[in-house]
This record gives C-alpha cells, structure tokens and sequence, in this order.
C-alpha cells in the first residue's frame, strides 16, 4: 500500500513540474514537449491507481521477474517488438527524404521539410532500432553468458520505458524544430539530461548483472557491451556540455565555441559509429554467430586482440571527418593515421566472424539466418575498408561533402548493422515466445534478398552520385573559374537519386516482411512451407542392382 | 611553456609509450602459455546453456 501511494505520489509531481514547465514554457517546442512529460505522468497516476490490487501488486504492468529459476525476459520482448517497431518507422523516415530529394513538392513546410526529417531518420535508426536492438541483446546476451538473472530487475523496465521516452522527445523536437545542431546528437540539454540517468542506470544494471554472474569468465560479448555503454555515457556527456538560456527554454549554447565544439562534434560522432554501430553490434556478432551456427568462434584470443585494438584506436579517429578545415594539420594527419591502422583489426575481427562457419559453409545455403550474418559480416568488412580509404586526405578531398559519405554510411548502416539486427531478431523471437521456429523461413530468405538488392542500389547510386559531384565541383576551366554551379551537379545527380530512393523502397519492402514474419511467430502460426533446402532422395532408386539372368 | 605545449609534449613521448605500452600488456596476457586452457574453455562457455534457460 505504501508503496503504490509513493509511486503515486511520484507520478503527481512529476505531472506538477510538467505544468509548471508548460506554464513557464520560453517556447512552443518546450512547452509540447512539458504536455508530453504531462500525459505520460498522468498515465501512469492513473494506471497505478487504478490497477491496484494487494495481491498482484509486484506482478503489475511492468511483470516483474518470475524469480531465480527463470531468466527476466520481458525487457527483451518489448525490446524486441520496439526494434522492429522504430526500424518501420525509422526506414520509411529515410524513404520519404529519399523521396524529397527527386520530388521536392514532398518537403510539407515547416514539420515535414528534409531539414527536420533527416535527423528523426537518422535517430530513428540509429538510436530507436539500432539502441533497442543493442539494449534487448545486451540483457539477453549478458543473462545467458553470466548464467544469472538481470540484476535490478525494476530499474531494468526503467530503462527500457525511460528510453522510450527520450526517444518520443527527441522525435517530437525535431518535427517541432528543436535541436541543438549537432550531427547525431540534436536533441536539446533537457532530453539529454533524461538520456543521461536512463544510460547511467543502464550501465548499473549491466554492470550489476556481470557482478552477480555465476560464471567464472566474462565472455567477450559482454566486454564489448560494456565498452559501448561506458563510452557511448562519456561521449553523450562531453559533448553535449551546454548551458540553457531558460531552465523552462529548449534553448541551449555549448560550453565550447568554434573548432573546438567541431572537434568535440566529431570526436562524439565518430566514436558513436565506433562505439554505438560498431562495438555494440559486434556484441551481438560475437554471441549469435557462434549460437546460430553451433560453433564456437573461431579464435578467441583474436576477438581479445579485437576488443582492445578497436579500444585503443577508434577514439583518435575522429578528426578525419573534418579534413580541409581550420582543425590544425596535425590533428587531421593523427585522424588519419588512426584511421588507418583501424582498417587491420577490424577485418581481423571480421575474419574472426567469417572463419567461425570453418567446416560448416554449407549452412549459408540452408540457413537463412546465418546467410544475413554472413552478408552482414561482408559489409563490415567492406565499410571497414572503404572508411580508412576516405579518411586519407587525397582520397577525402574529392569524397568530402559529396554523396560518396552517404553511400558509405548505408554500406555500413544497412549492410552491417541491420543485417546483423535482422539475423538476431530472426535468432531471438522464437526463443523468446516459445515457439518452434519463425512462422516461415522462406521469408527469411526473402527479407535477405530485398534488403541485399537495395543496399546494391543504394551504395552503387550514391558511388556515382558522390564521384560525380566531387569531380564537377573541382573542374576549372581554361580561364580559371570553376566550370560547374552548385544547381549543375544537382541536376546531374537527379537520376542516381531516384536509384537510391528505389533501393530505399526494396530495403523497407524487405522490413515489412519481417514485421509480417514476427507478428506472425508472436501469435503463434506456422507457416506450411518446404524446407529451404532438401538433398535429393528417390526411395524406388534406393535399391541395390540384382543380378538379371542370362537368356 | 604553456600548460598546452606541457601536455602536449607529455601526450607525444611518456603518454604515447605508457598508452602502447598497456595495450601490449592488454593483448599479451592472453598469450602467456597457461592462458591457452582459459580462451578454449572462454569459448565454448556460451553452449552450457543449450536450453535456454527454460
């Protein structure tokens, strides 16, 4: 009883502080964003109160965990489910600036023009499907690798609600034209204050679970889980270092100014590539490939060598992004460097996923699942190829702005991590609802085929899109001036638009199947369909050759 | 010298040995001849659990 009068207690002063913040609001963002805070209080007020019942109190909405016996799966359910749901939302996002790119009459001034779409894209994969994906494998993963049950079950479903609802802010604020301006990290000083405690109380829960583990080694998965959480925390709190103009404003300034707030930016947003996309993903990598395939990888004391060389390097790397710029030249030649020598270990690592089929190549044919990690494995070894490429400063001087950096990123985004995302839900749904298998593997297939065919389409159109441009851009005449204005190469490129808008098309197709396939697994079917793969067997020519008499 | 040239210098000569120096003790601890039993072990710890848990 105590404790449902507290909870109500808290709902209600949070939903005060709302009104205050909406009443006081310096802005119209700030003041939307307050009514959010506002309804999502009041619902869970009213939910409390009027779900009260002494005897399955502790089992409430947020079912809490069986006991020891069992692992705390219900994070990763929802997990699972908000994956699938963000990534429909966060590809047909993408889709639609595809589209306003060749047919600008789509730009729906001011709430839906590319300006305000193209970071809720962005966000909307990276951080909703990509972070949902990362939190519902990590307590999944981390459960199974430690043989105990998730530590601080409570502030578990904190996490995972308490992201929800940055990410509805963080949405919300961009369609309403709130941002701080920061590539990847627009959202504003309040919504990363929330992001903040949800992180810290992610870490403690990780961290917590590792602690509790019943197991004597810490399996590398969760060493590169950890990584990613503690240093995606130190980022997210550097760089977005800001002072408000109002405490009731959505407004902010950063703490640093010129190239230093460039290089924090940078220095921020190449590490979430390394550390959010790339040591976060490889978790899953290192943990499902060997499951799916029933073997274990193929060198551990490699994926060793992985960890601590992607550890050590990846943070320096960051300056590559801002070649040709006031950054003073030896910071951009370290960037570089740095950048470089990256390119080794991370194909280590991919060898070390690839070798881990050694002997047991023939289920990229039948399995479908493991064919998804196997092409998500090439597309982490091709984008890591491709980056330390551009990050040499001859190379970047005709890729840089261009749509070459475009091309790249979905190379990588698509290719690598949400191939992977797929293979894994693929992996966990059944697991996860207690079902035989997904309602039909032949879709798998299909998925596997309309998203390998888009990412062609996507990375082939922005290759020649962003070599054209960057060629246009630099050709001089004979009298010296430059031979192209912007508005040419915009029109020069139009076509190679419609080819990435298309491609945009078959991968979103391909996601649609999936949702399809999980719903459908969830509510229990299973497909009638012939397995993927059979070796031919005629039982009448089964037979030994009998001797025929002479005549 | 300011204090940027002072951790400038720090950070191109003793932190530049101390940092590689750590990743090599980092990597190389796996490759002492008695760590070999603990990787195989390490690797195959995630079959234990072939049920699920459930």
């Amino acid at each position: 009883m105590e404790g449902v009068l507290g909870r109500v207690g808290l709902w209600f002063v949070v939903l005060i502080l709302a009104l205050g913040a909406y009443l006081g609001a310096q802005d119209a963002g700030f003041a939307v964003h307050a009514v959010i805070v506002g309804i999502v209080a009041t619902g869970l007020l009213l939910f409390t109160v009027m779900r009260y019942n002494p005897l399955t109190a502790a089992q409430s909405i947020f079912k809490m965990p069986p006991g020891p016996s069992r692992y705390d799966d219900d994070v990763i359910r929802w997990g699972v489910i908000a994956t699938v749901f963000w990534g429909m939302a966060g590809f047909l996002a993408g889709l639609i600036i595809a589209l306003q790119m060749v047919l600008p009459e789509l730009n729906i001034e001011p709430w839906l023009n590319f300006g305000r779409l193209r970071p809720l894209h962005t966000s909307a994969v990276i951080f909703a499907f990509g972070g949902n994906a990362l939190i519902a494998t990590s307590f999944y993963v981390v459960q199974r690798t430690c043989r105990t049950t998730l530590a601080f079950p409570g502030l578990a479903r904190f996490v995972f609600w308490g992201y929800q609802l940055f990410i509805v802010l963080a949405a919300t604020g961009y369609l309403l034209g709130i941002t701080q301006s920061k590539e990847y990290a627009e959202p504003e000083w309040y919504v990363d204050l929330w992001l903040t405690i949800v992180w810290v109380a992610y870490f403690i829960v990780f961290l917590g679970t590792i602690v509790r583990r019943h197991e004597p080694h810490i399996y590398v998965a969760n060493w590169f889980y950890l990584a990613f959480i503690l240093t995606v925390a130190m980022l997210h709190i550097v760089n977005n270092l800001a002072v408000p103009i109002s405490l009731t404003g959505s407004r902010s300034y950063s703490v640093f100014a010129g190239v230093q707030d460039a290089l924090t930016q940078w220095w921020y947003g190449h590490n979430a590539v390394g550390f959010f996309l790339t040591a976060g993903f490889l978790a899953m990598m290192y943990y499902f490939v060997p499951k799916q395939a029933e073997r274990p990888v193929y060198s551990y004391r490699l994926s060793i060598i992985h960890f601590w060389s992607l550890i050590f390097l990846y943070i320096w790397a960051g300056p590559h992004h801002l070649h040709y710029t006031a950054l003073p030249d030896w910071a951009q030649t370290l960037g570089m460097v740095f950048s470089i020598v990256l390119w080794m270990p991370s194909w280590g690592g991919m060898i070390n996923g690839l070798m881990t089929l050694n002997g047991a190549w023939d289920k990229v044919r039948t399995d479908p699942i493991i064919r998804m990690m196997v092409m998500a494995l090439a597309f982490y070894g091709m984008s890591t190829f491709e980056g330390p490429m551009m990050s040499i400063k001859a190379v970047n001087s005709l890729s840089h702005y261009t749509d070459w950096t475009i091309g790249h990123v979905h190379s990588g985004a698509l290719g690598w991590n949400g191939m992977i995302t797929f293979a894994c839900m693929y992996f966990l749904v059944p697991r996860l609802w207690n079902r035989e298998r997904m309602y039909s593997m032949r879709m798998i297939n299909w998925h596997f085929w309309l998203a390998t065919l888009g990412i062609v389409f996507y990375a082939a159109s922005m290759w020649v899109a962003g070599i054209t441009q960057g060629l246009m851009w630099r050709e001089y005449g004979a009298d010296g001036y430059l031979v192209n204005s912007f508005v040419d190469t915009v029109e020069a490129l139009k076509p190679m638009y419609a080819a990435r808008a298309f491609g945009g098309l078959l991968y979103l197709s391909g996601a649609i199947v999936m949702t399809y396939n999980v719903w459908m697994t969830i509510a229990g079917k299973l497909r009638d369909e012939e397995p993927m793969a059979q070796a031919a067997h005629d039982p009448a020519k089964d037979r030994p050759i009998t001797a025929v008499p002479a005549e | 010298m300011s204090f940027y040239d002072a951790l400038r210098h720090f950070a191109d000569s003793y932190g530049l040995v101390m940092i590689f120096a750590l990743y090599l003790l980092l990597c190389g601890w796996h490759f002492l001849p008695r760590a070999s039993k603990h990787a195989e072990e390490a690797k195959h710890s995630i079959f234990k659990d072939q049920d699920d848990g459930e």
